[in-house]
């Protein structure tokens, strides 16, 4: 087990199991299939990220450093939260992209729960948190992994 | 809830509710946002016009739909008038009829009724549908200064650098609520700071290079930084005309769309560059080289996305982000000379040449109009990467000169000189 301090940027309580991307997370490219062709799982459909692609996203922990791609990315993000095929929470090695940012806020303003955000996890967050491992989020951007 | 951002009575009035509830909400997101940025306060907009990013009416966005019918509602409508992405479909676009089913029945249903929301938004007009609204023809043209809320990053990254106007790249949906308030958070490129360069590129080619290239280049190396371009220059002059601003749109969307750049400096033609010189670079800041050898390994290394990879084309697309008039008669002048050098009178592969409505209508007046047409080349105001995103279109093999079309969809980046030679020779 081991905790990690971060910075809450929509802040919550929440558990879930993890899903790691060590590269760019690319909001539209990923959750594109998910929202347009009805996919509840949300597999993601980003063919470049080799962490990620076809796994399911909903419900999960994404560990990621920033988001990347298209400008719409923080409007997919709101779209995917207010459609519910969105991860349990977003875990940010790195401060948070503006993209993202702009999602996580759209979420928790208009829509009746946020998604928890944290940044600012450092590098050594992600090297060490692997697919499946147990996490844990508390308020004040505190994450344990186990 | 408390709030870091020191905000003047007028804008904490708004996010106490003084012009109702959905403006409120409109100010508490914009708050938000700024905070996560250390953004201590709000700044007003200044340009005349703002610039959306989203102009697809995708049937699957309806959460978007509604919020849009919540603004309006509200009566939280733009400050002011914005223009916006060009459109997904144009039936003039070569299409099947599974394509031109599933785009009008099913992926795009909701086009019109987002046209709708838009106009009653503050959309200026029919016309303004395109990602190059900085074009004189479109008219949306920020003054040096001047702080946007705009997204689309080919836009963005072009008006901070090319413009020296101040925006920072914001998503969809951001960008509107800033035209709304008509303030923006200060931080990250709005700020003197925030525009410094973290990046020293050294251009050392032999031959001036592609812009589409080395944006794609520089893009990757630098990610989200600002990089000082040096040596580009002596390629494509210190004069701000046509050409140059064509040349730095096309590496600028590049930039953008293979890294996260939102500004570059060129030295000794951007207006910033040419007023602070290198004292735009920050302490420390990083150096990059790039040669015939760097350009040629980048360009080696995209990835070939068609399943068939000796597939004859099926279509070509020229101008993503939309051609300027100049780029349009240039590439007129050249299909139909590369028809006549062999011997063809149509073009051998179906090609697209996109271009906002209002530079289209222009270039209409001119006789390179007919002479296009003759070629066979469809001239259209579509987004071809609108167009690219969906399964049927994923499939074909689409060729293009842009990078930013090439890192989004499954088509097949040539440079401009291959693409002519491509689409006036007989089809393999």
């Amino acid at each position: 087990m081991k905790q990690f301090k971060g910075r809450p940027v929509v802040a919550g309580k929440c558990t879930a199991s993890a899903l790691v991307s060590h590269g760019g997370f690319n909001t539209l490219a990923s959750f594109q299939n998910a929202l347009q062709f009805g996919d509840k799982e949300a597999k993601c459909g980003d063919q470049n990220n080799a962490d990620l692609y076809g796994k399911p996203m909903v419900n999960a922990a994404l560990c990621l450093p920033q988001t990347i791609g298209s400008t719409t990315g923080g409007m997919v993000l709101y779209c995917a939260k207010a459609m519910k095929r969105n991860p349990t929470c977003m875990l940010f090695s790195e401060h948070i992209d503006s993209l993202a940012c702009a999602g996580a806020v759209l979420a928790a303003v208009w829509t009746d729960e946020p998604m928890v955000t944290i940044d600012c996890l450092g590098q050594e967050f992600l090297d060490y948190v692997k697919d499946g491992m147990k996490i844990t989020v508390d308020e004040d951007g505190t994450v344990t992994v186990e | 809830m408390e709030y870091k951002m020191i905000l003047t009575p007028e804008e904490q009035a708004i996010l106490n509710g003084s012009k109702g509830e959905t403006m409120a909400k409109v100010m508490k997101t914009l708050v938000l946002y700024g905070e996560a940025f250390g953004a201590t306060k709000m700044v007003p907009v200044e340009s005349k016009m703002g610039h959306l990013v989203t102009s697809f009416g995708l049937k699957v966005m309806k959460p978007v739909y509604e919020l849009m019918d919540q603004l309006i509602e509200g009566n939280a409508l733009s400050q002011q008038k914005f223009s916006v992405d060009p459109k997904p479909l144009d039936p003039n676009v070569p299409a099947n009829f599974l394509q031109k089913l599933i785009f009008n029945k099913f992926m795009y249903s909701m086009q019109n009724s987002y046209d709708a929301q838009l106009s009653k938004l503050g959309l200026v007009d029919d016309k303004s549908y395109t990602c190059t609204c900085y074009m004189d023809e479109v008219g949306n043209v920020p003054k040096k200064g001047e702080i946007l809320s705009w997204a689309e990053s080919s836009a963005v990254v072009y008006a901070n650098s090319v413009l020296g106007a101040r925006c920072n790249r914001n998503s969809g949906i951001i960008e509107l609520f800033g035209s709304i308030v008509g303030r923006v958070p200060y931080f990250g490129l709005v700020t003197d700071e925030g525009r410094k360069a973290t990046w020293i590129v050294e251009v050392k080619t032999t031959k001036k290079p592609e812009a589409q290239i080395l944006g794609s280049a520089i893009g990757m190396k630098v990610m989200e930084d600002v990089p000082y371009v040096k040596g580009l220059d002596q390629w494509i002059g210190t004069e701000l005309d046509g050409d140059t601003k064509a040349y730095l749109k096309d590496f600028g969307a590049a930039t953008a769309s293979n890294g996260a750049v939102g500004l570059y400096h060129i030295a000794n033609l951007t207006p910033e560059a040419v007023e602070q010189g290198e004292a735009l670079i920050a302490e420390g800041a990083q150096v990059y080289v790039v040669d015939d050898a760097e350009l040629a390994r980048v360009q080696a290394n995209y990835p070939v996305m068609w399943k068939d990879k000796n597939a004859t084309p099926k279509l070509c697309f020229v101008g993503c982000p939309h051609l300027s008039h100049a780029q349009l008669i240039e590439w007129t002048d050249n299909v139909v000379a590369g028809l006549k050098k062999n011997g063809l009178k149509k073009v051998s592969i179906p090609t697209v040449f996109t271009a906002a409505p209002a530079v289209i209508e222009e270039f209409n007046k001119t006789p390179y109009a007919a002479k296009l047409k003759a070629t066979g080349v469809v001239l259209s105001y579509i987004c071809p990467l609108m167009y690219m995103n969906n399964p049927l279109c994923k499939k074909m093999p689409v060729i293009t000169n842009s990078n930013k079309l090439r890192t989004y969809t499954t088509s097949r980046y040539y440079r401009s000189e291959e693409i002519l030679d491509i689409i006036t020779k007989e089809a393999k």
